[in-house]
């Protein structure tokens, strides 16, 4: 039996407060009428005795201390699936906003998940082609993995996970999904995403989750939850392998904090809350492949760094949880570089057993190692080269110098090309042939023989 | 009122209890008609605060609070080993069978597996009089350990009777004991103890033998010591959980407690298939035979991520009462320090630095300082080194953690984002990290690892120092304008760093390197250096002498020359004098 509460006790920002209230359940659903009629919904986030405090998603705005009726659903937030959800586009909340009708459920499940036992998970080997240079050979992304993506206002984040999207589906011919979550993104944002998947096609394999920038912040905190309970239906219930893109979680994170200020809780490190850490490990953690299912779930984040701040808490506690991070470089993205991925801090910590023989190419691994030392010397050379002028460098750094130079044209720069895994690995190889044979100290011998070709005098000329 | 306790408020992971209730300090309690497990974490007049270690969705107002009467406690018997347990003892694989692939609430199953039958051998008659910490019957836990059944510390008395040897499960009665007043005990192969108590022992003893790890830069340059206790400092992407793999897979403790308290799911499913497919160095056994896995995975309940440290610990100590010298990595203690934080906040503490509770200083201590190089209870010499990763936030090493990690360990390897860049990995960087162990491991390094090994570590550690404040100049106006010999000081730290410092984990032969290896590595090394020291003082520019490749080949020694064919080293001094031989005899 469902009982009315007529009434509230208090109104703070966007948390009500109801009195004498008989067994509230802790993150029981609640359903609020107000005095025109309109339903909104919210949920408990505290209990003390007969009180309880509700967050309401649709903000507080318009709600009188009288004439408001609340109902309490005896159940947590839960998220109607089924089969029909691919292609669809629901609100925040999971509620449909195409136009299209409700959503006839097989199943509901509760939003907020339940943790993965360690043992059941499979550890990821599978790597996922993107078709893109910087991440394939340098950053691999591997099925299962969360890889976000550290961007900055104004970067091309957005076109980088769109051209993922069409070129991972593409060389993925099974059952393949993408659950598309927008968190706080502007509106002609979320269009380009919605244009681009149809462009390529690939729309009926996409459920997109839309909280746009004006929509009420308190929903955002919902909206990743119904996004990953619906990947998790797709990937473990139906047996899809399932790409998740959420972006963006600077958004997300400060909804965070702005609804844990209301609620009056200790900020810890710049005004968020002590628990953003675990709250992003709820999420992040969802990915993964368990043991008796066929699908699996692969993250792709995206935040934008504030301030290109790497230190800032959202990006800085997102890179403890997450298998890696691809990073973008203004520097680059000013030149024209695209995508413009920083080498030196992208990286992919799953990408050592889901490389190589068997699954890329035997040589990928001393490659990839290679390059980035060989790049990380190019950061010194021109450093020195800053100071002394380029000219008065020794010729090992000339070279050096030169290699940098075509690694950003060649193998970062390339624009919207799909390129196999064959490729990206052999033009790797035809950049360390422009190099004398002893600088490379990563690579076996064997693949020295097998891949070296250095080609006369003629690149080393141009310097 | 009611006598019964039942739950007034709740919020997140913490509930309260409201009027007068039994309940004491820290003691375990089960919350809910789901008896989720949870501990007292507050007491006042009419309130008492608990902290539940399970998602508290869907509980209620009004829904009992059921005392145990004791602490949280763990289970300590056979059965321990090869397992992986969450935050407060409960085997996962048992959860898996009950629940599914995700973690239901409110499972009650035991910590040890009470079906299974051990083979075991009663050590003690009728008769005997027995102290706490004595052992009284033991088995063979798994093929590498003997595991040694003892008397809870708290207990005493004369043993009344005896079962004969044979097949027992961990609840069976296999002794009987009457103590001092008279009560009988009866002993069975488990006993439980509290984590947040540390266990006792007889003395504590002064360190003086070096855990051996196979590490090139930890057990040259910064050892530390069989009781003694480490912190690695680092960014994300620096390699934390990269080196403390490394540690638990090759360092020569004989049990290893693994807590990865807060990290990556996918993390700990890597080391439960690496560490069963490898073989310990020592033993011959899988690896997975010595190591206890704990696994508190960062999605997983707040509070039993605070309290994972401690069980980890606690299973540590016990086998080190039985004489073995264990080590404990705890990845990463910075988690555990904001489970405190979160904890506090919720309670409505007075926040200190950076929102943590001022209380994390003492806890900080508490922890590290049960590390030690013990006398047991029982006479046996055994110790418990800890190893704890810290993720300073921002990568900043001024954050409260990482400061005060730094007062309560004497050893601190800091892992350098530089250096992680590069992929120079282990990326622990040479100029901040320090060994206080050093000064204590003196003699056992001169008796052990061959006299000449501290004398060869001091010259290296000098030379790098000397590279890099001439790596100041370079920075500022190249290497070219350096004189020949601080030129070859340049080019033999190279070798130092990528040739020997740097280590690969993913190689068959350099993932471990046993100390015999790695001071003939030092000293083939420095035999380079002074040779060529010889050469530029008689005007042979430098760049000759790197011409020769001898450079590049020491530093290729390490994958070229297997750990058990240490002749080999004899064709590279042979090499050294025919290519040098030019120029020496100028």
């Amino acid at each position: 039996m469902i009982i009315e509460h007529r009434g509230l006790k208090q109104i703070n920002g966007s948390l009500v407060v109801l009195e004498g209230v008989k067994a509230p359940m802790n993150e029981e659903l609640v359903e609020i009428e107000t005095e025109n009629g309109s339903a909104r919904t919210g949920r408990i986030v505290a209990i003390e005795g007969d009180k309880a405090i509700v967050q309401v998603f649709e903000g507080t705005r318009g709600l009188s201390m009288v004439n408001t009726k609340t109902r309490l659903l005896g159940h947590p937030m839960e998220m109607k699936l089924s089969p029909e959800i691919l292609g669809r586009v629901f609100d925040g909340l999971g509620r449909p906003i195409d136009g299209l009708g409700e959503i006839y459920p097989d199943c509901s499940m509760n939003v907020n998940g339940q943790p993965i036992n360690p043992v059941s998970r499979v550890y990821p080997r599978n790597y996922i082609r993107t078709g893109i240079s910087s991440i394939d050979c340098l950053a691999t992304l591997i099925r299962g993995q969360k890889l976000p993506i550290f961007s900055g206002s104004g970067m091309k984040h957005n076109e980088l996970a769109v051209q993922i999207v069409r070129q991972a589906s593409i060389a993925d011919n099974d059952d393949f999904a993408i659950v598309f979550a927008a968190m706080g993104v502007k509106n002609d944002v979320a269009a380009y995403f919605r244009s681009s998947f149809e462009n390529a096609n690939v729309m009926s394999r996409v459920v997109m989750f839309l909280n746009l920038s004006n929509d009420p912040i308190v929903e955002r905190i919902i909206t990743p939850r119904c996004a990953l309970t619906a990947a998790e239906y797709l990937a473990y219930t139906l047996g899809k392998h399932i790409l998740v893109i959420l972006t963006d979680m600077t958004s997300y994170a400060e909804a965070l904090r702005e609804f844990s200020s209301t609620k009056g809780e200790i900020p810890a490190r710049k005004g968020y809350p002590g628990y953003l850490y675990s709250d992003l490990a709820s999420l992040y953690e969802r990915a993964g492949i368990i043991k008796d299912a066929k699908g699996s779930v692969t993250q792709i984040p995206i935040l934008t760094m504030p301030n290109d701040d790497i230190s800032h808490p959202i990006p800085d506690l997102t890179g403890y949880i997450t298998e890696g991070q691809i990073v973008l470089d203004r520097d680059k993205d000013g030149k024209g570089i695209y995508p413009p991925v920083s080498i030196l801090p992208s990286l992919s910590r799953l990408m050592k057993d889901g490389i190589g023989e068997g699954y890329t190419r035997e040589d990928h691994a001393d490659l990839a190692n290679q390059l980035f030392s060989l790049y990380a010397k190019v950061q010194d050379a021109k450093a020195l080269a800053s100071v002394i002028g380029e000219d008065e460098l020794s010729d090992d750094d000339k070279k050096i110098m030169q290699f940098g130079r075509q690694f950003d044209e060649e193998f970062i720069n390339q624009g919207n090309e799909n390129r196999s895994i064959e490729e990206t690995l052999d033009l790797g190889w035809k950049l360390l042939s422009t190099l004398p044979k002893s600088m490379l100290d990563r690579v076996d011998e064997k693949y020295i023989e097998k891949y070296y070709r250095p080609e006369g005098d003629e690149t080393e000329e141009e310097a | 009122m009611p006598s019964e306790n039942v739950i007034y408020s709740i919020n997140g992971p913490v509930i309260t209890v409201k009027g007068k209730t039994e309940l004491s300090m820290m003691e375990m309690v089960y919350v809910g008609f789901d008896r989720l497990v949870g501990e007292v974490i507050g007491l006042e007049d009419d309130v008492t605060t608990i902290q539940v270690y399970e998602d508290t969705v869907g509980l209620k107002p009004g829904e009992p609070v059921y005392s145990t009467g004791s602490q949280l406690c763990v289970t300590l018997g056979p059965g321990i080993l090869s397992n992986i347990f969450d935050g407060i003892e409960r085997p996962l694989p048992a959860l898996e069978e009950e629940s599914g692939s995700f973690i239901g609430k409110g499972i009650n199953v035991p910590s040890v597996d009470e079906e299974k039958l051990w083979d075991v051998k009663v050590l003690v008659k009728p008769g005997d009089t027995l102290s706490g910490g004595a052992v009284y019957a033991q088995t063979q836990e798994t093929p590498a350990i003997l595991h040694k059944i003892m008397l809870s510390p708290l207990l005493s008395g004369t043993v009344a009777s005896v079962k004969p040897d044979g097949k027992y499960k961990v609840t069976d009665e296999i002794a009987v004991l009457k103590d001092e007043d008279g009560n009988t005990v009866s002993l069975t192969l488990c006993q439980k103890w509290p984590i947040r108590i540390p266990r006792p022992v007889a003395a504590r003893m002064p360190v003086t033998k070096p855990l051996v790890t196979g590490q090139r830069v930890i057990d040259t340059l910064f050892p530390v010591a069989k009781g003694g206790a480490a912190a690695i400092p680092g960014g994300f992407g620096t390699g934390k959980t990269m080196t403390q793999h490394q540690l638990a897979k090759w360092c020569d403790a004989d049990i290893i407690v693994y807590v990865g308290c807060g990290e990556r799911g996918n993390e700990m499913t890597q080391a439960l298939t690496e560490f069963s497919e490898l073989i310990d160095p020592r033993s011959g056994k899988p690896l997975t035979d010595r190591t206890v896995l704990i696994a508190n995975t960062s999605n997983m309940p707040v509070a039993a991520r605070e309290a994972s440290i401690y069980t980890g610990i606690t299973l540590a100590e016990y086998y080190r009462d039985m004489g073995y010298h264990t080590a404990i990595m705890a990845d990463s203690t910075s988690r555990w320090a904001e489970a405190l934080r979160e904890i506090s906040g919720r309670l409505e503490e007075m926040p200190a630095d950076e929102g943590f509770p001022a209380y994390l200083p003492s806890r900080l201590s508490e922890f590290y300082e049960r590390a030690g190089y013990m006398e047991t209870l029982n006479g046996e010499e055994g110790s418990v080194t800890i190893i704890g990763a810290v993720s300073p936030q921002g990568s900043d090493f001024s954050e409260p953690v990482t400061q005060n990690t730094k007062r309560f360990t004497r050893c601190f390897w800091a892992l350098d984002k530089a250096l992680a860049y590069a992929r120079h990995y282990p990326a622990i960087n040479w100029n901040t990290s320090y060994s206080e162990y050093i000064g204590e491991l003196e003699n056992w390094y001169y008796d052990n690892a061959g006299p000449d090994f501290m004398k060869c570590r001091s010259e290296l550690c000098s030379l790098l120092l000397e590279e890099s404040s001439l790596m100041e100049i370079v920075k500022l106006i190249g290497a070219d304008v350096l004189p020949d010999d601080q030129k070859l000081t340049i080019e033999i730290a190279r070798v130092i760093r990528v040739g020997f410092l740097q280590q690969n984990a993913f190689h068959k032969e350099d993932t471990y390197v046993p100390l015999k290896k790695q001071l003939k590595m030092m000293e083939i090394i420095l035999y380079l250096y002074h040779q060529c020291k010889k050469i530029v003082a008689k005007q042979v520019p430098v760049s000759q002498l790197v011409a020769t490749g001898l450079f590049e080949k020491l530093i290729k020694m390490k994958y070229e020359i297997p750990n058990d064919r240490l002749d080999l080293f004899d064709s590279y001094t042979r090499e050294i004098d025919e290519k040098l031989a030019v120029y020496l005899n100028k």
